[in-house]
């Protein structure tokens, strides 16, 4: 009797002990926190952990010496199938994470055990290219914020998972959707729209996180009377793409917030809509109080191959040749390398990764040179880009930015006139990918099956450590299969991640050697998160329909 | 440069490849084989005209015929598909076509390339007699294995028929190399210890592969245990053009398009 009082007693204090470092910021993420987010490591607080995009975790208790000891801590199994892209949250112990379509989960990130499940349906009518994806939430106060398939933005309670509102953003009826997990900057939640197969016009827009309402608007396709829209001949804008699907960043000192626009529409006939077509295929900087343009950067006028620039802007402070620089650094799906400097968009490296043949190069500001291919003769990098949106990292330690590319992957393309019908695929042709042998299997958005029958001869995955002073790589790892494995990179000099064959790897940032793997069997296509509960660093990732927790063994 | 993997023999070939792969499958001579690609043009305008209103333009639009995947109720030869166009099939409300035999070969064409004017249309003859000669005089069931029977060396056939157009079917007859689906390229493996392993690669990955060895076993191979990982460019298999006439071919394709699996 005595002794289980006691025991009782113990456990009494533990749960309190235990209790009191969760409550500790009692789980309110105040926009002061999201603005020092990477001086909490234990917490992985937006997309990307932090404004710069880096994800890179100052968390040093897994080492290249200790690596090997990683263990399983807990699987969260999902019922849902498909490419599982979400990125999750975790705040004060607890993670946020999506699962297509719009499903939100509250987790316990010691345990994997779930607190509650917000379950959105969308619309019959919703249209997505590519999968029912979502990217995951954002979290401001104890309020999340979940972007959906049918383009609504919805805020929920982050103790219970219930709705606070639900707005509108966009007509689901002309095809827009929501995939990209929401920024929070001050006292706005940041999100753009996908629907760049479809004729959408794009655009980014900030909404009030206590009510929904919309602050501003940034139009991707600029109308008439904007900058940019002579840059279009007709009506062309009016279906003009330029979607918005991956989560850009921000610079507080400079209140600029970076934002990745998608291809033109329709995708693969640039000869329909003569002209740039600003601003598809660039980033923008936009004043993050008013959406107001500041510079734009565009890596691909007249975009004939499907090369969206939505990918993660990665904002870092480097001595650039000599010099204290603020650059933004970006592999770009159409094979390019590029450092910016992100003050005013000033080009200054770019760099071809892959082979590269729809441009000769970059003039001195930037621009391709471009060589378009006879008709029938493959393009390299292929439609699915040298790389895309899977998110890079930058580690401040080794000064070299990581990300997954796709090598000797090209294809054929073959451009249609289309015509625009509201809410109806405006794709402009089609294209195949080159092979071997004529209608050799081949690979595509997500793997096919477990068994690799269009092998590497059809292109191959790389793991590429890039220098930004000369854009060249310093490393690089490769795959037999393609990869959409997004980057994590911690101050113990560890990479982790991982591809379509299911392996999560633990590579050492400097040299690209392999230290540690794990075979988990699905398709990798988010970014690994790194996170501390009661002192113990966790690595989460997701692979097919599953999500693992990795901890150190316990001795 | 690091690797997950140092063993390049993969990447070197896959480089080559690639770079052959390039060029299109653009208008084709006329071989024997092959219907011509002014056939193929002609074939599209006659199916345009006489043939979508009940095939639809796919093909696909009778209930248990996929025209341009060559899915029939009845027809397997090309002769067997002349007659039902010129005779008609009365019970199923398909009138007799009066073509022209340039039209009729066409439309054939049209048909065998899969309703691409681009691609290649290839002859398919009588499939008793390709069955005999994949027995006999062709020596195909010396390594392929079809329903059960035949060794396990080269591809099971017992559905190719399902899963591959007859285009692709006679090329893998006339140039078994450059048709050799990259996943087939045999492999040679030597282990650290000195094993020699040949077999049909089945599946591979950054670290591992897996084939069916000459002894027919299945076999998983980490690449990190190997001393020598080598891929096969050449196809082991003979062509068809030195040991076959080309109505032969026809009729081996015509034998191979029946084999549907289960």
């Amino acid at each position: 009797m005595k002794r289980t009082t006691l025991a009782g007693l113990v456990a009494v204090v533990a749960v309190i002990g235990s209790l009191s470092v969760h409550a500790q910021n009692n789980g309110l993420v105040t926009y002061d926190r999201i603005l020092k987010a990477a001086a909490e490591p234990a917490n992985w607080l937006s997309y990307k952990g932090t404004y710069s995009s880096q994800r890179y975790s100052t968390l040093a208790q897994v080492t290249p010496a200790n690596v090997k000891t990683l263990e399983s801590k807990w699987v969260l199994q999902n019922q849902v199938f498909g490419a599982w892209q979400a990125n999750p949250i975790v705040v004060d112990g607890i993670m946020y994470l999506t699962e297509r379509p719009n499903d939100v989960m509250a987790v316990d990130a010691k345990t994997g055990r779930m607190f509650w499940l917000y379950r959105w349906t969308p619309s019959p009518d919703s249209r997505v290219c590519c999968g029912a994806n979502n990217r995951g939430v954002a979290i401001l106060g104890d309020t999340l914020f979940m972007g959906t398939l049918d383009g609504h933005l919805i805020a929920l309670d982050a103790r219970n998972g219930k709705p606070l509102w639900n707005v509108t953003v966009a007509d689901v009826k002309l095809a827009y959707s929501i995939t990209l997990a929401p920024l929070i900057i001050k006292d706005k939640v940041v999100v753009g729209v996908g629907g760049g197969e479809f004729g959408i016009r794009g655009f980014i827009a900030a909404f009030d996180p206590k009510t929904g309402k919309e602050a501003w608007r940034f139009n991707a396709i600029p109308g008439p009377g904007e900058k940019g829209h002579d840059t279009w001949k007709d009506d062309h804008w009016k279906s003009g793409g330029g979607s918005v699907w991956v989560t850009g960043s921000y610079d507080p000192d400079l209140n600029l917030t970076y934002w990745g626009i998608g291809n033109p529409g329709p995708d693969w006939n640039p000869f329909q809509r003569p002209g740039d077509n600003l601003y598809t295929d660039s980033v923008v900087a936009l004043d993050a109080d008013t959406g107001e343009l500041k510079w734009h950067f565009q890596f691909t006028p007249n975009d004939g191959y499907d090369y969206d620039s939505v990918q993660v802007p990665v904002l870092a402070d480097i001595n650039f040749r000599g010099t204290p620089t603020k650059v933004m650094m970006w592999a770009n799906r159409n094979g390019y390398f590029y450092v910016l400097d992100r003050r005013t968009g000033k080009f200054l490296v770019g760099e071809p990764f892959v082979k590269v043949n729809w441009s000769s190069g970059l003039d001195p500001n930037g621009r391709p040179i471009p060589t378009r291919q006879p008709a029938g003769m493959p393009t390299y990098p292929g439609n699915q880009g040298g790389t895309n949106w899977y998110p890079p990292s930058f580690s401040p330690r080794t000064g070299l930015f990581y990300f997954s590319a796709w090598e000797n992957y090209g294809t054929i393309y073959r451009p249609e006139e289309s015509t625009y019908q509201p809410g109806r695929n405006f794709s402009g042709g089609g294209f195949t990918v080159v092979t071997p042998v004529p209608g050799a299997p081949s690979v595509g958005i997500g793997r096919r099956g477990p068994i690799n029958n269009w092998t590497d001869e059809v292109g191959n995955g790389a793991v590429m450590a890039m220098d930004p002073q000369t854009g060249k790589a310093k490393w690089k790892a490769t795959q037999f299969d393609v990869t959409d494995g997004g980057m994590l990179t911690t101050a113990s000099d560890l990479l982790f991640t991982g591809g379509r064959e299911g392996y999560f790897h633990a590579l050492d940032a400097r040299t690209g050697e392999l230290l540690w793997k794990a075979s988990l069997g699905g398709q990798i296509v988010m970014a690994p998160v790194t996170f501390q509960v009661d002192g113990k660093q966790y690595v989460s990732v997701i692979s097919g329909s599953a999500l693992f927790t990795f901890g150190l063994r316990d001795n | 440069m690091s690797s997950f993997q140092r063993l390049s023999a993969t990447a070197a070939c896959a480089l080559a490849l690639v770079g052959l792969a390039g060029s299109p499958a653009a208008a084709q001579p006329a071989a024997d084989h092959q219907y011509t690609s002014a056939d193929i043009e002609a074939g599209s305008r006659l199916y345009a005209n006489q043939c979508t209103l009940c095939h639809g333009p796919n093909g696909d639009a009778v209930n248990g015929i996929d025209l341009r995947r060559g899915i029939f109720r009845r027809s397997v030869s090309d002769d067997d598909l002349s007659r039902v166009i010129t005779t008609g099939i009365a019970a199923a409300g398909m009138p007799g076509f009066k073509f022209q035999p340039t039209e009729l070969t066409a439309v054939l064409a049209f048909i065998r390339a899969g309703f691409d004017p681009s691609g290649t249309a290839v002859k398919v003859g009588n499939p008793d007699r390709g069955k005999t000669l994949f027995a006999g005089k062709g020596s195909c069931a010396t390594c392929h294995r079809v329903s059960g029977t035949g060794p396990r060396s080269a591809p099971d056939l017992s559905d190719v028929g399902a899963i591959r157009t007859p285009s692709a079917l006679q090329r893998s007859l006339l140039d078994p190399t450059s048709a050799m689906l990259p996943i087939n390229r045999p492999v040679r493996a030597v282990t650290k210890d000195g094993r020699t392993i040949r077999g049909r690669r089945l599946n591979e990955d950054t670290y591992t592969v897996q084939l069916l060895d000459d002894q027919e076993r299945l076999v998983s191979l980490t690449k990190s245990d190997l001393r020598t990982y080598e891929l096969g460019k050449t196809s082991p298999m003979p062509s068809a053009s030195k040991s076959l006439s080309a109505d032969e071919v026809a009729d081996l394709v015509a034998y191979l398009l029946t084999l549907k699996g289960l």
